[in-house]
């Protein structure tokens, strides 16, 4: 591809002069740097929502398994509620409509309001899976620990949540991955993440398939690198005995 | 006062009667054998004894303790009567020793120390001391009954319940698991013991409990069960199972 200019990215942002070293320095940045940046944004904005996903979505798989019928309706109201609106209206939501109702997250940044608004359409998804992963445990294992003296929290934490975890780990790097590619929608209120410094840089330069390019790799090694981190984690609590977790 | 003491107890699905009217009590230092054709509420009721399974009507006392009151504290309760299920429930992610110690230290509140020494000791005793950093998946069977029983036994049972501990297992498996409860039924454990073994009810059992449809419908000593005559029903069943 002769007429490829990958010295786009060497660019300053204002005057459009190629720097020599592709850095910018004194005030100046290259589109390189606003690159970089724009992932440190993508990247914070996968990460808390990944945190937020997993503790909401983890408290609202296990509410829908216990025995009480109030905290199971919860359990399903949220899960529901959460995953059935798609996520770009949900960010939207957060954005415009939630403050209007709630004058308290008026002054909060968007970056919060987008961690909160995937993170808990994310923690749907995630309540689904440690639901269906507890539920695939043999039922003499709740009795087991129940029958040897553990109360209900002691007999998750100790016997069923350690077995359901082990075995969604394929679904949950999915999930983690897919997080990573849905902060992509962070765009729609402004967040400086990949995707708009992407629309934003090929409009500037004319450049959009060398940008492109690049923001594609690093969404791809974004992704892969969370599904070797799952990977590694998943060899590491591997059960002796058990060709995949949880077979039996 | 009788270990456990069931005063009819009653249990229903829905419409479906599962328990009707149960009462029967196990002593002390008493071996009883409950059994019964399949969905004849033997299981259910050896559930209702440490409260895995809640019943609607009558009760359930464990050394003097209601099963059933709100004020009961099931868990401690539970922790001091022992429980073997038909298909183990060893915690499959723990190694035998931390399958052995968990409850001694967490429910118990023992040293790991102590614990350990204890789990080693019965592991012995059940023949699987040579096991003891393996995995419940890495053992047949009949092993991984053997260290439920030892698992049940570290928590210092007050007595024992058995829910048909060897129905799912090869039958060249079963012998290694019944022995291991006679030699605790000789040395005077308390236990209740859903099972069709009945060569297990004719050498240790002092009394042989018949359920049919969720009544108790044979209650009696064990040589009076295998001798004397007795209700149609329990004749029908032995038949059965004693023919081959």
């Amino acid at each position: 591809m002769a007429d490829w200019d990958w010295q786009v990215f060497c660019k300053d942002t204002i005057e459009g002069e190629v720097i020599p070293r592709c850095f910018g320095g004194g005030g100046d940045i290259t589109y390189l740097d606003w690159m970089l940046s724009a992932w440190g944004w993508t990247l914070s904005v996968s990460l808390l929502s990944l945190a937020v996903a997993i503790v909401f979505g983890s408290l609202m798989g296990i509410l829908r398994t216990t025995p009480n019928r109030g905290l199971v309706f919860l359990g399903n109201a949220w899960t529901e509620l959460f995953r059935n609106i798609p996520l770009l209206v949900q960010i939207v939501l957060w954005y415009h409509v939630v403050p209007a109702f709630i004058p308290a997250l008026r002054g909060v940044p968007s970056f919060l309001l987008v961690v909160a608004a995937l993170g808990l359409f994310t923690s749907a998804r995630i309540s689904e899976q440690v639901r269906a992963g507890i539920q695939s445990l043999p039922r003499g294992q709740r009795m087991a620990g129940l029958a040897m003296g553990f109360t209900l929290p002691q007999t998750y934490r100790f016997i069923l949540l350690p077995m359901a975890f082990r075995i969604i780990i394929p679904p949950l790097t999915s999930e983690s991955m897919n997080i990573v590619k849905n902060s992509s929608v962070a765009f729609a209120v402004s967040i400086a993440e990949l995707t708009l410094f992407a629309m934003q840089a090929q409009e500037e330069t004319a450049r959009g398939i060398e940008i492109y390019l690049a923001v594609t790799g690093l969404y791809f090694i974004s992704a892969f690198a969370i599904n070797r981190i799952m990977h590694f984690i998943e060899g590491r609590v591997s059960v002796p005995g058990l060709i995949a977790a949880g077979g039996k | 006062m009788p270990m456990i003491e069931i005063k009819n107890v009653g249990k229903w699905y829905g419409d479906f009667n599962v328990l009707a009217d149960c009462t029967t009590q196990v002593e002390k230092g008493e071996v009883i054998v409950v059994c019964g054709p399949s969905g004849s509420g033997k299981s259910t009721l050896i559930k209702c004894v440490n409260g895995l399974e809640p019943f609607q009507k009558g009760e359930i006392l464990v050394n003097g303790t209601s099963v059933g009151a709100p004020g009961t504290n099931l868990s401690r309760l539970r922790s001091h009567v022992g429980m073997v299920f038909q298909h183990f429930e060893l915690f499959p992610h723990m190694s035998i020793t931390e399958n052995l110690t968990i409850g001694q230290v967490k429910v118990l509140g023992r040293g790991k120390e102590e614990a350990r020494d204890k789990g080693l000791k019965l592991l012995d005793r059940v023949g699987l001391k040579a096991h003891a950093h393996k995995f419940p998946g890495q053992l047949s069977g009949g092993q991984q009954q053997r260290v439920a029983i030892a698992r049940a036994l570290a928590m210092d049972p007050i007595c024992m319940l058995f829910d048909e501990p060897t129905s799912a297992l090869d039958p060249e498996m079963i012998n290694e698991v019944l022995d291991v409860m006679v030699q605790l039924a000789k040395e005077g454990m308390t236990m209740m013991c859903v099972t069709h073994e009945m060569g297990f009810a004719r050498k240790v059992a002092n009394r042989v409990i018949f359920m049919d449809h969720g009544r108790i419908v044979e209650d009696a000593d064990k040589d009076e069960f295998f001798g004397t005559p007795r209700s149609d029903r329990a004749q029908q069943f032995l038949a059965k199972i004693l023919n081959h």
